[in-house]
């Protein structure tokens, strides 16, 4: 056991025990002398980078939220499809791969769809002689579209199991005691499904606050996304102490990240009760 | 439901996967079933469509080209890259085995009382931002030349570093690939009664390392093989960690290289993304083959 729990606190914990710490430090830009400092930290709070918080929350938020839904009833449709076994090996197993190692080439698939010089954007001008609305990939809408086919996938992965889990023999009962489909789900499924679907958009928030070569793939640097300017400040050399800047905007994250599985593990507990 | 599902359902109660887990509703629920699965279909298949076709159409002359699949080989950069990633690959599914194998089994069969400790521990670098690590990991790195410098460790940092095969990569991904080599390996032991396995192999007189060779690692084959290829494609598609730190494999030159060449870039993502599901589709056919065996 020892091998595992020195790794891991040499390069999981001793790593964000740093940032923790370095965060306070600041380098004087004249005598690049360090001292203690809450400058940076006050600094993240204020302009560009409260934005690019909030920018990252909201995207997170909504994009969990639409995909917690979709993920679900992708989720339903797919496990009670009659003969669905092909059907359903094939959707789990392209989850795996849309959600754990899209990253990169999602972003280029959707540049290649409906960039500027995308597939689907030239299909709509030349042969409708549309644009596409407004719609921009290059924007917070566009981010969302392209992060939902991780999300979406994600909750699939996660909340199978769940779904699984649920017995049969309850609807049966349910039925047997004349209850209505609406009622079933209202007073047996639901509470049910309830912890494990916040759970697991607990998790879908999780991994759209921390994406990052997605949206930079995408967007560069143009959209307020707090990962975006984490980049940005860690390859300034301009600025003295951005570095400093860096490490108090990643605290930042493991904080917030921090609340939201506070609340998760929290619901997991009550998910145990449940489902035990 | 009929009386023939019934039964069926109530002797296949404790398992975990049922047959047919959600039941099949009336007529009007099943409308909305399809309605779900076209419409996310669409969004799914899609951008895959358009990238394919983004491809192999030729814009100087018309007609379909298959060169920027066939340039992908010779491309500038491509071969370093790749085989880059490649390696750090292979070194990162080796290590995460070597370490999580023994802690795995040891948890199952000594410590269950760690066992909420390690799993948490595990489950930790997926909700950990990988940017906020990475930022933790270069600080400190920086140690180094701040520090140390002069000293053995300063040394060793430096090597950690190579820009040919810069070993540090391959320890920061043996923590991200933690949560799926756990449960992919804790997943196989569940099913098994590995105690009296491993106690029959030490009462026949089997010392430690030789029941992890010869007992536990093929009962484990199927789980080995899941935890070693998803970190196996963790590791090519992974993008933070390496830019941030300055690296160039596989993903990296992708980006690198979609400024000069768009359709070499989507060209390669289409592949490595099919490569990626044969791969996936493949285990999970063995992984069923073996699951009909066993029961047989």
């Amino acid at each position: 056991m020892v091998p595992f729990f020195l790794y891991v606190a040499v390069f999981l914990l001793l790593p964000v025990g740093v940032l923790a710490v370095e965060a306070f430090r600041a380098t004087d830009p004249v005598a690049f002398t360090e001292s203690w400092s809450t400058g940076s930290i006050r600094a993240i709070t204020g302009g560009a980078y409260r934005r690019a918080y909030l920018g990252s929350l909201r995207l997170s938020l909504i994009t969990a939220v639409l995909g917690a839904v979709l993920g679900l009833a992708l989720a339903v449709a797919v496990l009670s499809a009659r003969r669905g076994r092909l059907l359903r090996r094939l959707v789990l197993t392209a989850s795996g791969v849309a959600a754990n190692f899209g990253g990169i080439p999602l972003a280029f698939a959707f540049l290649a769809t409906i960039g500027n010089a995308g597939v689907i954007t030239a299909l709509l001008q030349n042969t409708f002689g549309l644009g596409l609305g407004g719609f921009s990939l290059y924007s917070m809408a566009g981010l969302a579209l392209v992060y939902l086919y991780f999300m979406i996938p994600l909750m699939v992965l996660t909340i199978t199991p769940a779904l699984e889990a649920l017995r049969p023999q309850w609807r049966e009962a349910a039925d047997n005691l004349g209850a209505s489909g609406w009622q079933y789900w209202r007073y047996v499924g639901g509470p049910v499904l309830a912890p494990p679907v916040i759970g697991a958009t607990m998790l879908l928030f999780a991994t759209a606050f921390a994406a990052y070569a997605t949206a930079k793939a995408l967007v560069g640097s143009s959209v307020p996304l707090v990962t975006l300017q984490i980049a940005d400040a860690l390859s300034s050399n301009v600025v003295v102490g951005s570095e400093n800047l860096g490490k108090a905007l990643a605290l930042g994250m493991v904080v917030l990240i921090g609340v939201v599985m506070a609340f998760y593990a929290w619901v997991q507990r009550r998910t145990q009760r449940w489902l035990s | 439901m009929t009386a023939a599902t019934g039964l069926g359902t109530v002797t296949g109660a404790g398992s975990v996967e049922s047959a047919r887990p959600v039941r099949t509703g009336s007529r009007g629920a099943r409308g909305w079933r399809w309605a779900v699965l076209v419409v996310l279909g669409l969004y799914f298949v899609v951008p895959i469509a358009a990238s394919v076709w983004f491809t192999v159409r030729d814009r100087g002359r018309g007609g379909l080209t298959a060169r920027y699949y066939t340039g992908i080989p010779g491309a500038e950069g491509f071969a370093d890259a790749f085989t880059r990633s490649v390696l750090l690959a292979v070194l990162t599914v080796l290590f995460s085995l070597l370490l999580m194998v023994p802690t795995v089994v040891l948890v199952n069969l000594r410590l269950p009382r760690l066992r909420t400790t390690v799993e948490l521990l595990t489950l930790l670098p997926l909700v950990l931002p990988p940017i906020a690590l990475v930022v933790g990991v270069r600080s400190v790195l920086a140690w180094a030349p701040d520090y140390f410098l002069n000293t053995p460790l300063a040394e060793a940092f430096f090597a950690l570093q190579e820009p040919a095969l810069p070993w540090i990569l391959v320890l920061v991904y043996v923590v991200l690939a933690l949560p799926f080599v756990y449960r992919a390996l804790d997943a196989g032991l569940r099913g098994i009664d590995l105690r009296t396995l491993t106690e029959a192999a030490r009462n026949l007189g089997a010392s430690w390392p030789r029941v992890l060779v010869s007992v536990v690692l093929p009962v484990l084959r199927t789980s080995v093989l899941n935890a070693a290829f998803l970190t196996f494609a963790l590791v090519m598609g992974e993008y933070t960690i390496a830019v941030i730190l300055g690296f160039v494999p596989f993903p990296t030159w992708i980006v690198q290289s979609s400024g000069s060449q768009p359709q070499l870039s989507v060209s390669v993502s289409v592949l490595s993304l099919a490569i990626t599901w044969g791969l996936l589709l493949l285990i999970s056919a063995l992984d069923r083959r073996r699951a009909g065996k066993d029961l047989a």
